[in-house]
C-alpha cells in the first residue's frame, strides 16, 4: 500500500506544482523546506479558518433552532481536521458557514485571509469557485456526465477550455485509482468509485480548502476506508486546510486533529496521537 | 456551463424525448388547427376573390356577405356606370336556388349569371368543355367537386384525352324547374359550402331564379387605370347610396361575417386552446419535474462556483432547446400534413399560414418562458447547502 501511495502522491505533487504559488504564504512555508511532502506540515501550518462567535439559528420567532450557539475555532492547513459529534449538533451548518454556502447569525469567518462577511454575493461565489473543494454524502454527481467529465467540472466553471480541462480531469482521477473508469458514468460506478471521483472533482482545482460533509457514511467499512485514506493521502498537502465532517468512529483514526461539537458548541479540540 | 446544460438536458434521454414530444405535439395541433381555421374561413369569401376581372362590387346596404343579396335597380347600374374613373361596370347575379337531378334528389346550388356579352366573373380555368358554350340554350358550367357532388367522381379518363377528362357533358337537370344542360366543368377556389357552383348567362339566370322584383344584385366595376380603387369605391357610393367595396374589402367583410355569426371560430378556438393547454401542460410539467429532480445537481454546481446568472442561463438555454426543436419538430409535421392531404377535396387549397406559424410560435415563446421561471424561482431560491443535508 505505502508504495503505491507514495506514487499517488508523486504524481499529485507534479499536478499542482502549477496551481500552488497562488499562494503566497504557502510559498513561504514551501521555501522554508526544500521537501514539504515529507515535512511535519503541522508544525509550519497557518491557519487557514478562523471562526470567531458564530452562532447560526433557523426559522422565524415561533419555530427557532438554535444551531450554533457560539463556535470559536481555527483550522490549519496541511493537516486533517476531523469534525464529530451527534448527529444534529451542528456539523454540517459549521461547515455550510465556513464553506460560503450559508450565512452565520453572529460571529465572524475568515477564510484563507478573507472576511467572508465582507465579500460580496458574487464575491462569495468566485471565491468559492476558486479557493473551495466540496465533497459531499451524497457524492452529488451529475448522472449526465461520465467520471472524467464530472471531474472537469469545477475547471470549466472556472473558465478553462473543454479539452484542457478533461485531460487535467483524467490525470486526477489517475491519482484517485480511476483511470479505468474515466469514461463510465456514475450509474455505472460503486458508490466508492463515485466518492473518488467526487474527490478527483473537488481537488481538481487545488482549492486550498478541502470540505467533506460525511464522505463515508454512505459507503460500506471497506469503501469508507479507502475514501479516508484517499483524502488522507492525496488531498492534505502543505497549504492545503481539509475538514471531514463525521460520525463515524471508524475514521477517526485519519484525523490528524479532531474537533468534536455537541449542542452547537465545541466540547473538545485535540490533536490525534494516533494519526 | 452551456455544455453543462445541454449535457444534464440530453442525459436522460427518456425525459428530454418526452419535453420534445410535448413542444412538437403542441406545435402541430396549433399551427394545424390554426391554418385549416383561416383556410376554411377563408373559403367563405373565396368565391369573391375568383373574380378577379373586376376590381370593385357594388351591393345593396344590407348584405352582410356574399351569398345573401337583395336585388339592385337598373338604375343604380346606370348611375354606376356614369361615376367619372369607372371603365365599365356590368350586372352579375349571386344566390342559390334549387336544382332537381334526373333522378328526382334535389340539392342547393350556387349560381352566377354572368353578365350575357362580356362574362366578368367567369371561371379562370376549365377542366371540361369550353367557356363559349355558354352561350348555347340553356348551357350551364359547374364546379369540380360539384360535379362530384351531384353525379359521383368522373369516369376514368382515357389517356389520348378527347374524352373531357371523364366528365359526362349533356347531362341535363332542372334549375327551378327549367331545364338546364351541363357544358363544362371547371375549377374554382374550395368553397366554404359544398353546395355546387353553377355558372349561367344572366339572361339565363332570370329563368333558373323565383321571380324577385330585380334579379340583378352586384354591380362589378373596372376601375380605370391610375384611379385610386378605394376612393373610386367613396364615389360609387356618394352617386348611388349603394355600398362599394373593392375585392379584398368584399372579401373580409364576408369572412367577419362568418367569424362573429356562426360557431366556426369557438370550435376552433377550443381545440387551439386545447392544443395550448396540452402542450403547455405536457412541456411544462415535464421541464419543471425534470429541473426539480435535478435540484441538488444545481446546488452542487452553485457550491461549486456556478453564479445564479449562470444558472438562469443554463435553465433558459435548456427550455429554449426544446422549444426550438418542438417548435421546428410540429412545424414541420405540420407542412407534411398540408403535403399529404394537399390531394383529399375538403382539405383542398388549405395550406400552412404566417399567422399560424407566427402565433404558434408565440404561443411556445409563452410556454417556454413562463416553464423557465418557474422551474427558475426554485433553483435560485435555493440554498447551496442543501447540498450537504441528506
Ligand atoms: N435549514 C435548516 N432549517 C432549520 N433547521 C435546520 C436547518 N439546517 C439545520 N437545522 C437544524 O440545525 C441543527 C443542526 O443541524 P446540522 O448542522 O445538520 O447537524 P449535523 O450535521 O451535526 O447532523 C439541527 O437541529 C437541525 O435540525
Ligand atoms: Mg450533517
Amino acid at each position: 500500500m505505502a508504495p503505491s501511495m507514495l506514487a499517488i502522491r508523486e504524481t499529485f505533487a507534479s499536478l499542482v506544482a502549477d496551481g500552488v504559488p497562488h499562494n503566497p504564504r504557502h510559498e513561504s512555508s514551501q521555501a522554508a523546506d526544500d521537501s514539504p511532502l515529507t515535512a511535519h506540515h503541522s508544525q509550519l501550518a497557518n491557519t487557514a479558518v478562523s471562526c470567531k462567535g458564530v452562532t447560526k439559528e433557523f426559522g422565524a420567532n415561533g419555530t427557532k433552532t438554535l444551531a450554533l450557539r457560539g463556535v470559536d475555532v481555527d483550522v490549519s492547513d496541511g493537516q486533517l481536521t476531523l469534525l464529530v459529534g451527534p448527529s444534529g449538533c451542528g456539523k454540517t451548518t459549521l461547515i455550510s458557514i465556513v464553506a460560503g454556502l450559508l450565512n452565520p447569525t453572529e460571529g465572524s469567518v475568515e477564510v484563507l485571509g478573507a472576511d467572508l462577511a465582507k465579500l460580496s454575493g458574487r464575491g462569495l461565489v468566485e471565491f468559492r469557485a476558486k479557493n473551495i473543494g466540496f465533497v459531499f454524502q451524497q457524492y452529488n454527481l451529475l448522472p449526465a456526465l461520465s467520471a472524467a467529465e464530472n471531474a472537469a467540472v469545477p475547471l470549466i466553471i472556472n473558465g478553462w477550455p473543454r479539452k484542457k480541462a478533461f485531460a487535467k480531469a483524467r490525470a486526477m482521477l489517475a491519482t484517485v485509482g480511476l483511470s479505468h473508469r474515466a469514461d463510465n458514468f456514475p450509474s455505472q460506478l460503486s458508490g466508492g468509485e463515485q466518492q473518488r471521483v467526487a474527490i478527483a472533482r473537488a481537488l481538481i482545482n487545488e482549492p486550498r480548502l478541502l470540505v467533506c460533509d460525511e464522505p463515508t457514511s454512505a459507503l460500506d467499512a471497506k469503501s469508507g476506508h479507502t475514501v479516508m485514506e484517499l483524502i488522507k493521502q492525496v488531498a492534505v498537502q502543505p497549504g492545503r486546510a481539509v475538514i471531514v465532517v463525521t460520525h463515524d468512529s471508524r475514521v477517526f483514526e485519519f484525523g490528524d486533529r479532531i474537533v468534536e461539537m455537541s449542542d452547537g458548541r465545541i466540547s473538545s479540540d485535540q490533536a490525534n496521537v494516533a494519526a | 456551463m452551456s455544455w453543462i446544460a445541454l449535457r444534464m438536458l440530453t442525459g436522460d434521454r427518456s425525459k428530454y424525448l418526452g419535453l420534445i414530444f410535448g413542444v412538437t405535439f403542441a406545435t402541430l395541433l396549433m399551427t394545424q388547427q390554426v391554418s385549416i381555421f383561416m383556410g376554411i374561413l377563408a373559403r367563405t369569401g373565396n368565391q369573391i376573390l375568383d373574380v378577379r376581372d373586376a376590381d370593385i362590387w357594388v351591393m345593396d346596404n344590407r348584405v352582410r356577405y356574399l351569398d345573401e343579396a337583395p336585388g339592385l335597380q337598373d338604375i343604380d347600374l346606370m348611375r354606376v356606370r356614369g361615376v367619372p374613373g369607372v371603365a365599365w361596370a356590368v350586372r352579375t347575379y349571386r344566390g342559390v336556388v334549387r336544382a332537381r337531378l334526373e333522378d328526382g334528389n334535389t340539392r342547393n346550388v350556387r349560381l352566377s349569371g354572368l353578365d350575357d356579352e362580356s362574362l366578368v366573373g367567369a371561371p379562370q380555368e376549365m377542366i371540361a368543355g369550353s367557356m363559349d358554350d355558354l352561350n348555347r340554350p340553356d348551357a350551364v358550367i359547374i364546379d369540380r367537386a360539384g360535379y362530384e357532388y351531384m353525379w359521383g367522381p368522373p369516369a376514368a379518363s382515357s389517356s389520348q384525352g378527347g374524352d373531357n377528362g371523364g366528365y359526362q357533358l349533356g347531362r341535363t337537370f332542372q334549375l327551378n324547374d327549367k331545364r338546364a344542360v351541363l357544358v363544362g366543368v371547371c375549377k374554382v377556389a374550395q368553397p366554404f359550402f359544398s353546395d355546387p357552383i353553377i355558372y349561367t348567362r344572366y339572361s339565363q339566370a332570370a329563368f333558373y331564379v323565383p321571380r324577385e322584383r330585380n334579379l340583378m344584385n352586384y354591380i362589378l366595376v373596372k376601375a380605370q387605370d391610375g384611379v385610386d380603387q378605394k376612393e373610386l369605391c367613396g364615389r360609387i357610393e356618394e352617386r348611388t347610396g349603394r355600398v362599394a367595396l373593392t375585392g379584398r374589402q368584399f372579401f373580409w367583410k364576408t369572412v367577419s361575417y362568418f367569424l362573429s355569426s356562426t360557431g366556426i371560430p369557438v370550435n376552433f378556438g377550443i381545440t387551439i386552446a386545447l392544443g395550448f393547454i396540452v402542450g403547455a401542460a405536457v412541456t411544462g410539467q415535464t421541464l419543471y419535474l425534470f429541473i426539480v429532480e435535478s435540484l441538488k445537481q444545481f446546488g452542487a454546481l452553485k457550491a461549486m462556483g456556478i453564479p445564479n446568472r449562470g444558472i438562469l442561463w443554463m435553465i433558459v438555454l435548456q427550455a429554449v432547446l426544446v422549444g426550438g426543436i418542438g417548435y421546428g419538430m410540429g412545424v414541420g409535421l405540420t407542412a407534411v400534413f398540408f403535403i399529404t392531404t394537399g390531394n383529399i377535396t375538403h382539405l383542398a387549397g388549405l395550406h400552412m399560414t404566417w399567422v399560424a406559424l407566427l402565433g404558434t410560435g408565440a404561443a411556445v415563446v409563452v410556454i417556454v418562458i413562463a416553464t423557465s421561471v418557474i422551474s427558475a424561482r426554485r433553483v435560485l431560491t435555493l440554498e447551496p447547502a442543501v447540498v450537504f443535508r441528506g
